[in-house]
């Protein structure tokens, strides 16, 4: 089940589209292809992270530049990045926009990603950061735009959920069949 | 060395750079010396304050970007001594007022640098070009003109008496920094 690159593609072009010019990353298998858009592109810059919290403050010192930002990560990354969240884009009013890719949830075949899908929602609510979940591909641009507008409005982080729907291929074999191939 | 001698030392040049400082002592005795609405107190998120310089220096490289950071506020963010040195911001100069305690909890609590690690030799490891351990005012104030000269990313490290600020006093709140600080980036050309 490989990653989708029509519908990475879709959420670059979408993050572009906002005016998003600086992306940190952590890469992690869904997020590979939107890392390597990044790269490629003279038009951003891309930060590789060493550890989540990092971009954290990294796009707090980009907004207060005048640039406007967005931090690509793993919900496990999400949930190392908590006090960065609290203690930086919360209490000084950063409008940070994240996209966290939702592993853990149905459909997951990896033991280790499943805690962290069970508490990301209940988290994000904890924090009081808004967030939708993205799951089809004709909805990104959109739900994108508005989830930037709020983080500007409110001055204050939004999230967007990336759905396995959204960044998987659909698989065509039974999956029973398939062996465990861990990524 | 004090690290308010060492902030006095280097004032002059700080007129011309976006600044961002760590929490407590450090934010306090900048303030002392003369607040400038581009000059930002990071007074919580410990670590964090090198990647705000990071996400500015990358963000503005027409602006030259000073990080005042502390030796326990570098022991907790040590990757991103590798993600600074990896896309190496010519306008980006890294300070560390090197302590070795956690001075707001008292003396007693040192870091690790009071046994010997060695925050300089960490940041040359992780690739920054330039590094120095500064141990008199003279030194780093010479150390601080040529980085900012040589206009290359540099740690430098400038080892201090542990010794709290006459005063903690801010005479802004925190978001009235913060806006008044963006602002200032904006008008700076």
């Amino acid at each position: 089940m490989p990653v989708s690159a029509t519908n990475s593609k879709i959420i670059y072009d979408a993050l572009k589209a906002c005016g998003v010019r600086l992306v940190s990353v952590l890469p992690e298998t869904w997020l590979v292809h939107l890392a390597s858009l990044a790269d490629d592109d003279p038009e951003m810059t891309l930060v590789r992270l060493a550890k989540e919290e990092e971009g954290i403050g990294i796009s707090a010192g980009a907004h207060l530049a005048g640039v406007k930002s967005a931090l690509l990560m793993q919900n496990h990354g999400f949930l190392a990045s908590i006090n960065g969240i609290v203690s930086l884009a919360q209490l000084y009013r950063i409008p940070l926009l994240m996209l966290i890719s939702y592993r853990g949830s149905f459909g997951e075949e990896h033991p280790w990603q499943t805690e962290g899908g069970l508490v990301t929602e209940d988290v994000l609510s904890a924090l009081r950061i808004p967030y939708e979940r993205l799951d089809d591909p004709a909805t990104v641009l959109s739900k994108i735009r508005q989830a930037q507008i709020l983080a500007d409005s409110s001055i204050r982080p939004v999230a967007l959920l990336l759905g396995r729907a959204l960044m998987m291929e659909e698989c065509s074999e039974p999956r029973l069949s398939k062996p465990f191939t861990p990524i | 060395m004090l690290r308010t001698e060492a902030i006095e030392a280097i004032y002059p040049d700080l007129k011309e750079c976006a600044v961002i400082t760590i929490m407590g002592a450090t934010a306090a005795e900048l303030y002392a010396c003369g607040h400038q609405p581009h000059f930002f107190y990071l007074e919580h998120a410990m670590g964090l304050a090198s990647s705000m310089g990071l996400g500015i220096a990358l963000s503005r490289p027409d602006l030259q970007v000073v990080v005042l950071d502390g030796d326990g506020s570098t022991l907790m963010n040590l990757g991103g001594l590798t993600t600074m040195a990896r896309y190496r911001p010519p306008n980006l100069t890294h300070v560390v007022f090197d302590n070795e305690v956690l001075l707001s909890v008292g003396v007693s609590f040192t870091t690790a640098t009071a046994e010997g690690t060695d925050l300089a030799g960490i940041a040359a490891a992780a690739g920054i070009p330039r590094t120095a351990t500064c141990r008199t005012v003279a030194s780093f104030q010479e150390a601080f003109r040529d980085a900012l000269a040589a206009r290359e990313l540099a740690t430098l490290v400038a080892k201090v008496e542990p010794k709290l600020p006459e005063s903690f006093f801010i005479g802004c709140h925190m978001l009235e920094n913060r806006f008044e600080f963006q602002r200032a980036l904006e008008r700076k050309t």
